[in-house]
Formats: structure tokens, C-alpha cells, sequence
């Protein structure tokens, strides 16, 4: 058996030449856009400023799936009631008495789930 | 005036809240001949709400025979996969039946805005009033024990009246909460849902997931894809879109500085799963919140002329193999709205007359199952369980699989001891870990 002249099938599993295709993030803004909301005037979700300052945990940025909590370059806490889930994950998560004041939107109004 | 905000106006039953368990409770009430008003503070029933989702409609079948009828169902699950992911692994156990979808589905996947709507209809047939886009602001507890609670909502300041309170006002359990019904209560008794819903045509999902029609379905449920936070993930087909989200555990996820859609988008790029719903248009996403800490975390279920159904008292079976809650939602609501009218009748609504729910929820699977698997959440969610497992399990036949030829071949026992040792699971956590599963789901 002369091995030079066998045929020879390697199976090659293609190497980074090419970089590898960017996977899909998922970008929260992006993925509310597909979200109904009907917005009341009121908000009502309301922070307490002055315990949100005092606040280094700020649990909320990160736990918020809707990505609502924003500090503000002066180091104090914003809430974007619009886009809410109405979930409870923020008061939950919250380690500071009294910092969120978590009340049902008006009756009608807040998210408005289609598909799920 | 309307007749629904008229305070001269003295309901039998209000029930707050017309998701599974509200509306089951008002269909169950009216029946009885209660005068029913069931509030719901969504534009409709079910635009709050947001599930896996698959409802195992065993117990709906009794409590409304004909739902095969014009229920909306999405499709009825014939493949049940339980998936463990490791990296760019997974192993799977694939249970196929078709024989699920006979007759009575064994469980459908839904979008609760058609579920919940048609549920509340229901009830509306029955001769229950249903108050939509109205929120429950406050109850006026202070002559329950006289059978009249007062129920503020939003809509004007009179608040409406009735006898008996049925709180069915999900997750957050804000009436049960004001009420004092919990003795304990932290985010380790929740987890977080977040999901996301993808629209694809009908013959490309049977297609990928080997399904011969558009009525039959698919539901995934994963290990091991939440970054090492507790909790999981899923996928169910709907009829043109697909279910695919997490659930984290609220403690574990709190403190790890992961965001949630983070973690969705790892399942959702996974080998094993990334092809599944490629190529399809993002239609909705969302997040709720899921009581899972089992019997641990229900509260008082009863008490002056008020009960608690379904999430709002912690209803969720989240028991591993098991992930139900619809089905006790409505199982716990028709139980509410008997025991509501059996109280209304002999005249006794303070917590002793209705101490009869409770006793029917114990004696109904409510009951049994969540006090037969109280352990389970728990142990599911363990580090163990959490962490080792699915690598584990991804070891053991990526050894008992993969040829190591002209290595001789270890046999079974071996393959497993040894992947067992490589992932550090000492004798003692084993043997613990077989005593707790054992205990947990016997």
C-alpha cells in the first residue's frame, strides 16, 4: 500500500480568516419600538431624589429590563415611566427605604401586551 | 351613572383582577347566582399580561367543557425538550407524542391577550359585569367582617361594594400585601420573566421544529443558559411567532450586574438554538414577574371578606420538570368564587366563614402538588443544581459519545464516575443532592 497515492479527505473546519459574524444583540431600545404603549400624563412610578443620590447599590440600572433608570451626569436618578412593563422588578431589587414610590398606571393606560 | 359605579349598587363579589384566575373566580361565582363585578385595569384582559407560555387546560375542561370550541389556542405541544447548555453544547431529552394533542391538548401555547379576553368573556356570559381600564386604588376594609368591603378604584371617588373581595391581582399581590396576608416577603421569592416574541411563518416553524401541522407545538425549557445566575430559560411555538425568553432568579440576578438582555440574546445566539428562530421580525418584548417560591411563599389565602387567587397567593408550580401556573391560577379562582358564594349563604364572610377556601385549595392538587414539591423550587434553583449540572450532563455523553480510539473504551459506569470526579461533585454533595431530589419530587 503506498499511502501517497490514497486520496486524502480532511475535514476542515474553516479557520478565523474570516472574523467571525457579530451575533445578534439585543438592543433594549430597539426592541421596545415593537412595544404598545399607551402613555398616561402621570407618572407612576415616582423616585425620591434626594435617597436616589444617596444611593451607591443603584440596583435599578442594571435590574430594569426596560433599561428606565438613567443617571444623569450630575449623579441623580431619572425614571422614564413611558416605556414601563409594570413588572415590579425595581422596588423589589431596591434597597433603599422609600427611594421608589411603585403604583399601577391609571386604569388603560401603560403597556398594552399584544402577543405574549 | 352607570350601573357598575352606582354606590346604592352592592355586588356579591368583586373580583379584582380578569387574568386566569379572576375570571375563573367570576365564572364560578356567577354561576352560583353571586352578583359579580370583575375589574381589570388593562385596556382589555390580558394586555398585562405576559407568561412562558403553555396553559395545561386539564382543569379548564371542567370548569368551561366546550373551550376546545373557540378557545384561542395557539398550537398544542407535542415535543417537549429538556435542554441542558453548556458553552456551545447542549444535551437534550426530546419526548415526542402526538397522542398530547388528542381530544383534550395536555397543553397549548397562547398570547394572553386572545387567552385572558376570551376567559373574561366567559365570565360575561355568565352574568358577571366586567370593568375594564379601572384600577384598584385602595380597599376599605374596616367593615368586612359585615359583609361590605369598599373598593376605590381610579374611576371617581365612590367606591364601589361587595361582600366578598376576591383579590386576583397577580404577581405583585399589592391587596394581599396592604392586607398584611404576608408574613415574609423578599425578591428571593420571585423570579424575573423577560421574553421576547418572534414573528415567523407557519410552514417555517414546522419545518424547523419537525411538527406535521400548524397545530401542533414545541416547548423547549433550558438549563443552563443564564450565565451562572439561578433560573433558566424557554422556547414555545406560537402559531406564526415564537416564545423564546429567561427567567432569573430576582436575588441572584439583582446582584450580578448582568443584564437581563444580555442574557437573553446568549440563548437566543446558541448553536442550538440560533438557527430555531433565525430570520424572523422581533414582534413584541416584555417582562413579568413569576411568584416562584412555591407553598414557601403563599400568603394567608383568606381573610374578612377577602380571598387571594391564583399569583397574587404565590400559585406558581415552578418545580423543574414542572413550570405551570395558569392552571392553578384557575383552579384557585374557581375555588374562591364557590367558596364565596358558600359563604355568602350561610351569611358568614369574616375569615372563619371563609376558611372553607382554604380548606378546598388543600384538599384540590392546589394543595397537594404545592405542598407535595414545596422543596422543589428551591433545589432547582440551587448552585448544584444551577452550576454543575448541566455541564454534567454535557460531559457525561460528550464521554459516553465521543470515540477515543485506539483508546479502549472506559464502559458507562466509569464515563459517568469520571465526569462526575472532573467536575468536582464530591461523594457527600452526590449523595446530598439524590437525598434532597428524592425528597423534593417523590
Amino acid at each position: 500500500m503506498t499511502p501517497d497515492n490514497s486520496p486524502k479527505i480532511v475535514f476542515n473546519r474553516p479557520k478565523t480568516t474570516v472574523a467571525p459574524k457579530k451575533n445578534d444583540q439585543i438592543i433594549v431600545d430597539d426592541v421596545l419600538e415593537n412595544v404598545n404603549f399607551r402613555i398616561s400624563s402621570k407618572a407612576h412610578i415616582v423616585l425620591n431624589s434626594t435617597i436616589c443620590e444617596g444611593c451607591s447599590d443603584r440596583r435599578c440600572l442594571i435590574a430594569c429590563p426596560a433599561s428606565l433608570f438613567v443617571e444623569t451626569s450630575n449623579g441623580s436618578m431619572i425614571f422614564n415611566y413611558e416605556n414601563c412593563f409594570e413588572c415590579g422588578t425595581c422596588y423589589l431589587v431596591c434597597n433603599q427605604e422609600g427611594a421608589i414610590t411603585w403604583n399601577y398606571p391609571t386604569g388603560g393606560y401603560g403597556v398594552d401586551f399584544l402577543h405574549s | 351613572m352607570t350601573k357598575d359605579h352606582n354606590p346604592n349598587v352592592e355586588w356579591d363579589v368583586i373580583v379584582v383582577g380578569a387574568g386566569p384566575a379572576g375570571s375563573s373566580a367570576a365564572i364560578s361565582a356567577a354561576r352560583l347566582g353571586l352578583s359579580v363585578c370583575l375589574i381589570e385595569r388593562g385596556r382589555a384582559p390580558g394586555s398585562k399580561n405576559l407568561f412562558g407560555g403553555v396553559v395545561y387546560p386539564a382543569i379548564l375542561s371542567e370548569l368551561i367543557p366546550n373551550f376546545l370550541e373557540d378557545a384561542p389556542i395557539e398550537r398544542a405541544i407535542s415535543r417537549r425538550v429538556t435542554m441542558a447548555i453548556d458553552g456551545n453544547r447542549s444535551t437534550s431529552l426530546v419526548v415526542d407524542n402526538p397522542n398530547w394533542v388528542d381530544e383534550i391538548p395536555n397543553g397549548f401555547t397562547v398570547k394572553r391577550s386572545l387567552f385572558d379576553s376570551w376567559l373574561a368573556d366567559q365570565a360575561v356570559k355568565e352574568g358577571a359585569t366586567l370593568l375594564n381600564a379601572t384600577t384598584v386604588t385602595s380597599l376599605d376594609r374596616s367593615l368586612a367582617k359585615n359583609a361590605k368591603t369598599l373598593v376605590y378604584t381610579d374611576r371617581g371617588d365612590i367606591p364601589l361594594s361587595a361582600k366578598v373581595v376576591i383579590a386576583a391581582d397577580g404577581a405583585n399581590s399589592f391587596i394581599a400585601k396592604e392586607a398584611g396576608l404576608f408574613s415574609e416577603l423578599s425578591s428571593h421569592h420571585y423570579t424575573l420573566g423577560v421574553k421576547r416574541v418572534i414573528e415567523l411563518d407557519e410552514t417555517t416553524i414546522n419545518e424547523r421544529f419537525n411538527q406535521p401541522d400548524s397545530l401542533q407545538g414545541t416547548d423547549i425549557e433550558i438549563l443552563g443558559c443564564t450565565m451562572g445566575i439561578s433560573g433558566g430559560g424557554f422556547l414555545y411555538t406560537n402559531r406564526s411567532s415564537i416564545s423564546i425568553g429567561v427567567v432569573l432568579s430576582l436575588d441572584s440576578f439583582s446582584k450580578s450586574k448582568v443584564r437581563s438582555e444580555e442574557i437573553l440574546s446568549g440563548l437566543c445566539n446558541h448553536p442550538s438554538i440560533k438557527d430555531l428562530i433565525k430570520g424572523g421580525t422581533d414582534l413584541e418584548y416584555g417582562a413579568h414577574l413569576i411568584p416562584e417560591a412555591g407553598k414557601k411563599g403563599w400568603p394567608e389565602l383568606y381573610s374578612d371578606g377577602l380571598l387571594i387567587a391564583g399569583d397574587s397567593g404565590f400559585m406558581c408550580l415552578a418545580a423543574g420538570i414542572w413550570l405551570e401556573g395558569v392552571n392553578y391560577a384557575i383552579a384557585s379562582g374557581d375555588l374562591a368564587g364557590r367558596a364565596s358564594a358558600q359563604a355568602i349563604r350561610k351569611g358568614d364572610v369574616t375569615k372563619e366563614g371563609l376558611s372553607i377556601y382554604k380548606r378546598q385549595i388543600d384538599e384540590s392538587f392546589v394543595g397537594k402538588n404545592h405542598s407535595r414539591f414545596q422543596s422543589a423550587p428551591e433545589l432547582v434553583m440551587s448552585p448544584i443544581v444551577q452550576n454543575k449540572m448541566p455541564k454534567l450532563a454535557c460531559d457525561i455523553f460528550d464521554e459516553l459519545f465521543k470515540v477515543r480510539d485506539p483508546l479502549p473504551k472506559v464502559g458507562i459506569p466509569k464515563a459517568i464516575f469520571s465526569a462526575i470526579k472532573a467536575n468536582k461533585i464530591s461523594k457527600k454533595e452526590l449523595i446530598q443532592l439524590g437525598i434532597r431530589g428524592f425528597r423534593s419530587f417523590k
